[in-house]
């Protein structure tokens, strides 16, 4: 029996949310008596994997072939499944991002497995398991019980501190079957340094405060700083100042990074249903009144000509010192 | 071809979200219900790669696993330009249900594309896309920001870090689809909405199939605590609690 | 007493709803500025079908009831009045008059356009002399046997430039006074046909307005609109069903101007909280809100007798002058709700009130429809 965690790798790395999620397992795994295994998929070195090991996995599992490189949900779900199969796992953890978000259906079906997605604890109860969950886009916590026997659970972000548990696992590889690739790659469209908003644990946004497309450039230099996302409010988007991409609210893109910096924007409710798994917000507006500040963490009633340029120069000496 | 949408009922994104029955049900009164606005953008797509085919692309389904409820959501799907619609007759409550079931109407009729958005705006479950397509064992795209039939191929754009990829697949498959896929949804034309009602909205019944977990009940988020004002002037106040305090940086 | 709408009135709504808070919007406060034509707009509008809503679809249109012609001009007229005017007269006008009046032939080569959007239609019957009293008609239409001719002036007509298909009042017997009244349907390129310049307007300023001159105008015989000496009754009909028209604008601005001060009201804090929480202020909300719903109920309650076949042209006269006169009122209080925002253009409230005095003047003023209810009563 196992908690079986799939860890995604960044060109060959980890991030702070991988070592989350494992932290997350290690706790499952210490409340129903069995072990915390690790998956990692793709080519990542000896040394990189070994980090699970240091936030409690006890078994680190490595697949590592050619025709991997590229994410096909079909064939990672084979693969995943079939190092479940053989861990014997009882729980799966992934992560609530894109990718946890287009594995965890497939695996739920392959495994007939009760899927929870975004859960923000550890279950309550573990036979069977209640556990709990946002939704309404942040309006409501919903309490979910599962009734298969195996269970998959995506982990929300900013829902489990990393706790450090040194085990000094070993990486095993493992040869998976892989049948069928149907998906390939025929084109790659980057612009560097381009952060993938979804997923970015930092974002910076404008909003019609930001009274011009062509204001943009200091909210730029500050995201560059703090290697951040870019974000907008929907009239931003909708008048063209920023590509839609860009859009978060409620029709837009629904993120939960753990620092979102919201300039010039007034906080209507569907904006602040892009955000509400923000784990910390912070708000600069020259209106004293404007709802957002309701919403905030921290917040800055100020002009934003004055403050982001400030704000540069505060963070830059941060990350210098 | 024929392609495939998959509609969600939720309610209007300004409805106030409130509970009944000791706190296990969604309150539905005064609720306007409207159809999930990632569908709308789906279906929007596909009734253009539709009416750019040139007679390639047959028909654009709608399904919709729902009560009787659901209908004027359906009926607006038609108003605004699909062809017909099946109805599953049943609460949409577990997604492995409502993928299930929606699996059982792709095979019967053979669909070539599934459109599905990425989520519901009501419980955020995200989950029906991926899980149909393994109930068919098709391949399956997510974080889909862009389709493209060209000669019978179909070019997919992905969103990446950094910029987007373009993928090839093989049909049959599941498009999972997130906003700009399209930018706005149509509004359907006088003409779409009279003969809404003309066309064929078929309701059948549910296959059995296990509902794998299920909702107890709901709870209101924490209270906020207040936000802490800062300065203007004294921005590195800002940038000091959000590395010792908040610890985000 | 059913007082709910259909599924499709609902969608009609929503459509219309949609479309002008998405899209006319977007450029709203600029053509009013600029007294520029909503191009675009007429035409995305044309092509949802909205210009021939209520004609039969085998003419082109859309065969919807009155009901959702109501809901669907309220709707444009919260955003944009002068889309919503030319939606008016093109439906409740031009499309309602050559579908209840005119011969096979006509609708055939009018109608079907007009019903479609693909042409505008505008109504000519006021001249600089004739406004209220339309029987003083100076315009003539001389009967030359196989054809007319049409000498004199139109004026503060809607959509003449932007229009193609005029209909048009005037005078054939004057002796008959004004059982000699023909009306016409004229193309706006016949020959001898020009206009004057663009009036500039206080409000609805992104509609067109011009006044229309006729020297010599020839005009087939096929293309009078019923027997000889109809033109009179024609105007007054058609004008019946086009206060409904105007009367849902009224509603729009008014209906329109209240939610946005409402949004305002809670939004603006002063004195220590919301202001729509101190009595004075709420009870002006709450005045309004009254006004706003009479009005949607007189609007409706004559587009159910229109659509019921009933007659309808008191309940159309007590719903445009009510409108009206409530758009006038709920428009300046909702500038007044606003303070100093309510005065400048960015926040459109000032836009609604200019827009709202024009509905108390054109299509029957206030006074007009005031005669047409007390002769009624004192019959």
């Amino acid at each position: 029996m196992a908690i079986l965690v799939y860890c995604e790798n960044w060109d060959g790395k980890f991030k702070k949310l991988s070592f989350e999620l494992v932290s997350y397992a290690a706790k499952l795994a210490e409340k129903t008596n069995t072990e915390a295994v690790a998956l990692s998929i793709g080519n990542v070195a000896d040394d990189e994997l070994k980090q699970l090991g240091k936030f409690g996995a006890k078994k680190i599992i490595s697949v590592n072939k050619d025709e991997l490189k590229t994410l096909d949900n079909k064939v990672y779900t084979s693969v995943i499944a079939q190092v479940a199969e053989k861990e014997n796992a009882q729980i799966l953890v992934l992560a609530h991002n894109l990718t946890g978000k287009a594995l965890s259906p497939r695996l739920s079906v392959k495994l007939k497995a009760g899927l929870v997605s975004g859960v923000i604890e550890i279950p309550s109860t573990f036979a069977p398991i209640n556990i709990k969950k946002k939704s309404f886009t942040g309006g409501a916590i919903a309490n979910v019980v599962v009734n298969s026997n195996t269970a998959i659970f995506t982990l929300s972000p900013n829902s489990c501190e990393v706790a450090e548990n040194e085990t000094n696992a070993a990486v095993e590889n493992f040869d998976a079957n892989i049948g069928n690739v149907a998906t390939k790659v025929v084109d790659v469209n980057k612009v560097t340094g381009k952060i993938l908003l979804s997923d970015a644990e930092i974002v910076v946004a404008g909003g019609r405060g930001m009274k011009s497309g062509e204001n943009w450039a200091p909210l730029e230099e500050l995201a560059q700083v703090l290697g951040a996302g870019i974000a907008c409010s929907r009239p931003v988007s909708d008048e063209g100042w920023r590509p839609h991409e860009e859009h978060v609210g409620q029709t837009g893109k629904i993120i939960a990074p753990n620092l979102y910096i919201a300039l010039g924007i007034s906080g209507a409710i569907q904006h602040l249903g892009g955000v509400s798994s923000t784990k910390c917000l912070v708000a600069v507006n020259t209106d004293k009144d404007a709802p957002i500040f309701e919403s905030s963490d921290y917040g800055i009633v100020g002009d934003i000509r004055k403050v982001v340029p400030a704000l540069i120069e505060a963070f830059k000496e941060v990350k210098a010192g | 071809m024929k392609i495939l949408v998959c509609i969600s009922n939720v309610p209007d994104t300004t409805t106030k979200v409130k509970f009944v029955d000791n706190n296990t049900k969604f309150d539905v009164t005064g609720v306007q219900w409207i159809i999930n606005p990632w569908d709308e953008l789906a279906l929007t797509r596909a009734l253009e790669l539709k009416e750019a085919s040139n007679g390639a692309i047959e028909k654009v389904t709608v399904a919709n696993v729902g009560e009787i409820g659901s209908e004027p959501t359906i009926r607006k799907a038609l108003a605004i330009g699909a062809d017909d619609a099946v109805r599953i007759n049943a609460k949409a409550e577990d997604a492995y249900f409502v993928a299930g079931q929606i699996a059982e109407v792709v095979k019967k009729d053979a669909y070539d594309i599934v459109f599905c958005g990425i989520e519901s705006s009501d419980y955020n479950g995200f989950a029906v896309g991926g899980m149909l397509s393994e109930f068919l064992d098709v391949p399956s795209v997510s974080s889909v920001s862009g389709v493209e039939i060209e000669n019978g191929n179909v070019k997919v754009y992905r969103e990446i870090d950094g910029g987007k990829e373009t993928l090839s697949t093989e049909l049959p498959f599941v498009a999972i689809v997130q906003k700009g896929i399209t930018i706005n949804p149509r509004i359907p034309a006088m003409r779409g909405i009279m003969m809404a009602r003309k066309k064929p909205l078929n309701v059948v019944e549910p296959v059995a199939l296990d509902k794998l977990t299920e909702y107890s009940n709901y709870e209101m988020p924490p209270a906020k605590a207040a936000c802490k004002m800062i300065d203007e002037e004294n921005v590195k106040e800002l940038v000091d609690l959000l590395q010792n305090e908040a610890k985000v940086l | 007493m059913n007082f709910e709408f259909t599924e499709e009135q609902i969608m009609i709504q929503q459509a219309a709803r949609d479309y002008a808070q998405r899209e006319c919007i977007k450029d709203v406060i600029e053509r009013d500025t600029k007294a520029e034509f909503p191009t675009e707009h007429i035409k995305n509008l044309a092509e949802l079908g909205f210009l021939g809503m209520l004609v039969d679809p085998k003419y082109d249109g859309g065969g919807m009831d009155t009901v959702a012609y109501v809901l669907a001009m309220e709707e444009i007229s919260k955003i944009d009045s002068a889309c919503s005017v030319v939606m008016s007269v093109n439906n409740s006008l031009v499309c309602y008059g050559i579908e209840e009046y005119g011969t096979e032939e006509q609708k055939e080569k009018y109608l079907k356009p007009l019903a479609r959007g693909e042409k505008i239609g505008a109504f000519l019957l006021s001249e600089p002399e004739a406004g209220s009293d339309a029987t003083s008609q100076r315009t003539t239409a001389e009967d030359k046997g196989d054809h007319y001719i049409i000498n004199g002036t139109k004026n503060w007509i809607t959509s003449a430039n932007s229009g193609s298909i005029y209909l048009v009042i005037a005078q054939t017997h004057p002796d008959k006074k004004h059982k000699g009244i023909n009306a016409f349907i004229v193309e706006k390129e016949t020959p001898g046909i020009s206009l004057g310049p663009h009036e500039d307007k206080m409000g609805m300023r992104s509609s067109d307005t011009h006044s229309v001159m006729f020297t010599d105008v020839k005009v087939p015989k096929e293309n009078r609109i019923g027997e000889d000496g109809f033109g009179f009754k024609f105007a007054m009909k058609t004008l019946e069903g086009g206060r409904i028209g105007i009367a849902a604008q009224a509603l729009g601005l008014a209906s329109g101007a209240l939610e946005r001060a409402v949004q305002y009201a809670k939004e603006r804090k002063a004195f220590g909280t919301e202001i729509i929480n101190h009595q004075g202020l709420a009870f002006k909300l709450s005045d309004m809100a009254v006004k706003v719903e009479n009005a949607r109920n007189l609007c409706l309650k004559a587009a159910w007798l229109k659509d019921q076949g009933k007659p309808y042209g008191i309940a159309s006269a007590m719903a445009k002058y009510y409108a009206a006169e409530i758009a006038m009122e709920v428009t300046t209080e909702s500038v007044q709700i606003h303070g100093g925002y309510g005065y400048v253009k960015e926040y459109h409230v000032e836009r609604l009130m200019r827009d709202a005095k024009l509905t108390q003047i054109y299509e029957g003023t206030s006074e007009i429809q005031q005669i047409i209810i007390s002769r009624d009563l004192a019959r």
